[in-house]
């Protein structure tokens, strides 16, 4: 018999992260084809109604509810899941590719002897019911089909953003079956001491649908508030090239490019972007761009949908104005 | 100590990638360069031992010419030592049969801590560094931007980027940290260690070397099968708005409204 | 710290050449250049004359990557709508001149340094010389520093380094230009075909007169192996005065888009584009080309010859290259680096080929820059054509009644007089 299909379901700050509902939604559709049952994981310390709510997507939902998981620890989140898997088989096991699931997945795939695809911009299934995961090579110039046949499952850590969200929560129909955590805190050779995340109101660039990303063309770090208000109309996050960070103008995580974060928002708003392709390889994948440059000539327009041509100075707070009144914020 | 740090030619990210028309392969401009994470893993080994004590860097590669110019820019950043793992069985292996030949290496070794880049800029996967870890049964904490070495030098403090904020994280040595960017600003090779480089002596590494079967690493040993390439599908082309800012603005909200539907 | 014998500064041809033969005599040397490879700093259009050299480097030639020899030279005089071309063959220019991709070539000379166990760094700039009691004693690369013995500068027409070895002041505009040139692949046989050549034969074709719209320069095409290099120099000291010139890449895409031109690139692909400045030669070489722990070669010594359209630089460099490595060599042979021994390097250039022509062609400069000969003459030349092959509508005027009035109208004015007798200067 055919294993189940398994979603990694991460949590933080008392909600389930949006890329693991879009691997959810995803995950019901390739359960659906290959006639398998779908099956969340969830760690964690005093979640139970996380588990409640996955029960509204998922089959089975696994729970591991134990201080020892509360915070993330690649040992014992490995140990614990690699023991299952090995005892259930599971034939496919999708997560978000979150900093969390790139640590925790490789780790698990070599436990498990079995293969690993990192960062897929699609899944497809094959009769056969192998997994077809296309993944960026060179930072997006050319893309791969990959296929795992050597092992089980078949893991594809997916970019956010891919897939949309489920269609509205359905009726709780699955059930919760809590398990223990049976791991030797002796073996254990990391420690989690600290988590620390200051309090943002907004999402991760990485899952954030729309972003307004400044360039060097902002001139000064206080010229990014132009930007944050814009973002405050849009519910947007504000991201950075690497020429702003590395003036120090924005703190590293805010970095959009090849040596910063990739991202895949449905609006992505470049403002005083040159456009090098040091940083559209980490936007390319964006569903809508909106390119705000005063240079008719700057790359950044080849790898836009709009190319408004104009001083962002006086560009920016006409445009918040009018998103204010298009989306009745304000 | 010993501190042994996984490296990798790369191509130059302004280099020109072609997928083939039949989909069958990628044609690279021969434009390559030390992997940009790499270079903060070897510049941190480089910190490391420049605080003092007995450490040895060996960097490490697998590949043919390509591997020894990365090599070699890591001996001319300052690395002590560098190994070359070569030999025809290892070649169209995927990251679980590369990192099968890395751990292999790396058994023989005695190391006190691996350092890799983040991902390289080839396959930006991420896996083979955790993997040689998993097979090396050794800890692993990757995107890290801190590494404070406790005096004993038997354990560490690690500090690792998540999305919006870090963790800090206790490890004992052996452990095996991957390179994020923050961690440091690598250092340019200086000219005589350039030169130094050039003439250095690279130990080369073949399967009867590192003691695998022949059926554990290369394309035989791999897990993932690359199907088909295909080209980043191209966007269409641009509608450029020129004029009174005031008018492309409202001109630019209801085409975002109206055409592309994503507010 | 060790002491290299010499440190080179530039992989270009003065550069390479004279690091050659440094590593040939088994001395320790070191090239330390900016671009990311021998080579992708240039922009030279391309021709190299072998016979000059040949004595020099004669072991290198033969394996060289030149790309054909030129077998056939075409001169192309353009008014605004019109053109006259001449075209010149010859039994005796076998061997004679070759065509040349400077990226394949500089990038192919590197290797045989490598190959001879000297060292070649590329990324580096080299910012400062060092100095020890006063002398010269290696350089600064983003702050590091190294000693040598002896530091030869080829670090090109605006070379930093003699400058600061206090041997040359800075380029004047009047002695630069801007050239652009674009490499475009076609094949083999199409080269061929189009330019009327046999397989391993070469055209080098110039053009002047209106496509430079009225600033000093001209185009040049030159057939490679399978790519043509197409381009276009333009005076900056001229484009600078002229009141309405456009930005050079507009005239550049005018010049190829020319009737002329259009068809015999038509279809090829564009593998590489380059700007850059260049010596327009005919400004005087460095007095002094040396001192104490210092020399200098190559454009950096003001070895540039211009030829009307085309600059003479390369067999320059080369030669002059070869000529420092020579007196490098000596030097070290004495232990005595002082600028008494590197003076032999002065001595040397003086009875080559080198300064012998630099001297016969001094003053070309000052007859090609009259703004007539890239205006005026081209354009005069295509109206006398028009009128010779033009039949209108009334009864045609005999064809050398036609020239004559033609010459009596261009030619027989004070103006023309004198530039007539200054082209004898050249």
């Amino acid at each position: 018999m055919a294993g189940a299909v398994w979603v990694f379901a991460e949590h933080q700050e008392g909600k389930i992260r949006k890329t693991s509902l879009e691997l959810l939604g995803k995950g019901r559709q390739v359960a659906g084809e290959v006639g398998a049952p779908l099956i969340a994981m969830l760690l964690g310390s005093g979640v139970d109604a996380l588990a409640q709510e996955l029960t509204t997507y998922a089959d089975t939902v696994y729970h591991w509810d134990d201080p020892a998981v509360a915070l993330y620890n690649s040992e014992i989140y490995c140990q614990i899941i690699a023991e299952l898997a090995h005892k259930e088989q599971p034939q496919i096991f999708l997560a978000g590719a979150t900093f969390l699931a790139r640590d925790l997945f490789p780790r698990l795939a070599g436990r498990l002897k079995t293969g690993i695809a990192v960062d897929c911009l699609n899944l497809e299934l094959e009769e056969d019911g192998l997994l077809v995961a296309r993944r960026p090579l060179f930072g997006g110039k050319a893309l791969a089909d990959v296929v795992c046949r050597q092992g089980r499952p078949q893991i594809a850590l997916v970019r956010p953003n891919t897939f949309s969200l489920p269609d509205a929560q359905g009726p709780a129909h699955g059930t919760v079956v809590r398990l223990p955590v049976g791991v030797d805190p002796a073996h254990v050779k990391i420690q989690v001491l600290e988590v620390s995340r200051p309090p943002k109101e907004r999402l991760d660039l990485t899952e954030a649908e729309v972003i307004v990303t400044g360039g060097r063309g902002m001139k000064a770090a206080e010229n990014f508030r132009l930007l944050e208000e814009l973002a405050d109309v849009l519910n947007a996050t504000v991201g950075a090239t690497r020429g702003v960070v590395d003036s120090g103008w924005r703190p590293h995580g805010d970095q959009v490019g090849k040596s910063g974060k990739t991202v895949s928002p449905k609006l992505y708003f470049a403002v005083g972007v040159s456009g090098a392709i040091h940083h559209v390889m980490g936007m390319d994948t964006s569903k809508v761009v909106v390119a705000i440059n005063k240079d008719v000539q700057a790359p950044i327009f080849q790898y836009a949908d709009y190319g408004v041509v104009g001083d962002l100075f006086e560009v920016l707070p006409l445009l918040t104005k009018e998103m204010k009144q298009g989306t009745g914020k304000g | 100590m010993h501190i042994a740090v996984l490296v990798k030619q790369v191509p130059d990210s302004e280099a020109t990638v072609q997928v083939k028309a039949d989909g069958s392969g990628v044609e690279i401009e021969d434009r390559y360069t030390l992997n940009f994470f790499d270079s903060l893993a070897v510049e941190e080994a480089l910190r490391i031992k420049g605080q003092g004590g007995d450490v040895v860097v060996t960097i490490i590669t697998l590949g043919g010419q390509k591997g020894v110019e990365a090599l070699r820019t890591g001996l001319a950043m300052g690395a002590d030592q560098a190994v070359l793992l070569d030999d025809p069985a290892f070649a169209g292996g995927d990251e679980y049969a590369t990192a099968m030949v890395l751990a292999a290496a790396l058994k023989g070794m005695q190391v006190d801590m691996i350092l890799c880049g983040k991902e390289a800029f080839d396959d930006s996967s991420g896996v083979v560094g955790p993997l040689v870890a998993e097979f090396l049964s050794m800890p692993s904490v990757t995107s890290v931007v801190k590494i404070q070495l406790a005096p004993d030098k038997g354990s560490a403090l690690i500090e690792r980027e998540i999305e919006g904020g870090k963790e800090v994280i206790k490890v004992s040595l052996p452990v095996l940290l991957s390179a994020q960017k923050g961690l440091n600003e690598a250092r340019v090779p200086p000219v005589m260690g350039v030169m130094k480089a050039m003439r250095a002596e690279i130990k080369k590494l073949d399967l009867a070397a590192i003691g695998l079967p022949a059926t554990v690493v290369g394309r035989a040993g791999s897990k993932e099968e690359i199907l088909r390439y295909h080209r980043h599908p191209q966007r269409p082309a641009v509608t450029m708005l020129q004029g009174e800012a005031a008018d492309i603005v409202r001109q630019v909200v209801g085409l975002l409204k109206e055409e592309a539907k994503v507010i | 710290m060790e002491r290299m014998d010499a440190v080179v500064v530039g992989a270009g041809l003065a550069g390479l050449t004279c690091a050659y033969r440094l590593a040939c005599e088994g001395m320790q040397v070191l090239v330390l250049e900016r671009g990311d490879h021998p080579g992708s700093k240039n922009v030279t259009g391309g021709r190299i004359y072998l016979r000059p050299l040949r004595p020099y480097l004669p072991e290198l030639w033969d394996k060289a990557p030149l790309e054909r020899q030129v077998t056939k030279e075409v001169i192309t005089m353009m008014s605004a709508g019109a053109a006259f071309t001449a075209q010149f063959t010859s039994d005796k220019f076998r061997e004679h001149s070759y065509t040349i991709l400077r990226s394949r070539f500089d990038k192919w000379l590197g290797e045989r340094v490598v190959e001879r166990g000297g060292f070649i760094v590329p990324q580096r700039r080299v910012t400062d010389l060092l100095r020890e009691d006063g002398r010269i004693a290696g350089v600064v690369s983003e702050g590091e520093e190294i000693p040598a013995h002896v530091v030869v500068a080829a670090d090109g027409a605006l070379s930093l380094l003699a400058e600061q070895a206090g041997l040359r002041g800075p380029l004047a505009p009047r002695h630069a230009a801007v050239a652009l040139k674009e490499v475009i692949k076609l094949t083999p046989p199409v080269i061929e075909e189009r330019f009327g050549l046999s397989p391993g034969e070469g055209a080098a074709h110039l053009f002047f007169g209106a496509i430079t719209e009225g600033v000093f320069g001209g185009g040049f095409l030159y057939t490679n192996q399978e790519t043509v290099s197409l381009g276009l120099v333009l005076g900056i000291d001229s484009f600078l005065r002229h009141p309405a010139a456009r930005e050079t890449h507009a005239i550049f895409e005018a010049f190829k888009g020319r009737r002329e031109i259009a068809p015999l690139i038509k279809g090829g692909e564009l593998v590489e584009y380059s700007a850059h400045l260049i010596p327009e030669g005919g400004n005087k070489p460095v007095r002094q080309p040396y001192t104490d722990g210092f020399l200098v070669a190559g454009d950096a010594a003001g070895l540039a010859l211009n030829m009307g359209i085309t600059v003479r630089g390369m067999e320059f460099a080369m030669a002059s290259g070869y000529l420092a490595a020579q007196t490098v060599k000596q030097a070290k042979e004495k232990g005595d680096y002082s600028a008494t021994t590197l003076a032999a390097y002065a001595t040397l250039l003086k009875e080559s080929f080198v300064l012998k022509d630099m001297e016969t062609f001094r003053r070309s400069l000052d007859v090609l820059e009259n703004p007539r000969m890239t205006g005026f003459y081209p354009a005069w030349v295509c109206k006398v054509m028009e009128d010779v092959f033009w039949i209108g509508e009334g009864p045609k005027q005999r064809v050398s009644f036609t020239i004559w009035k033609g010459i009596r109208q261009g030619l027989f004015n004070l103006r023309a007089i004198k530039d007539l007798l200054r082209l004898r200067r050249i």
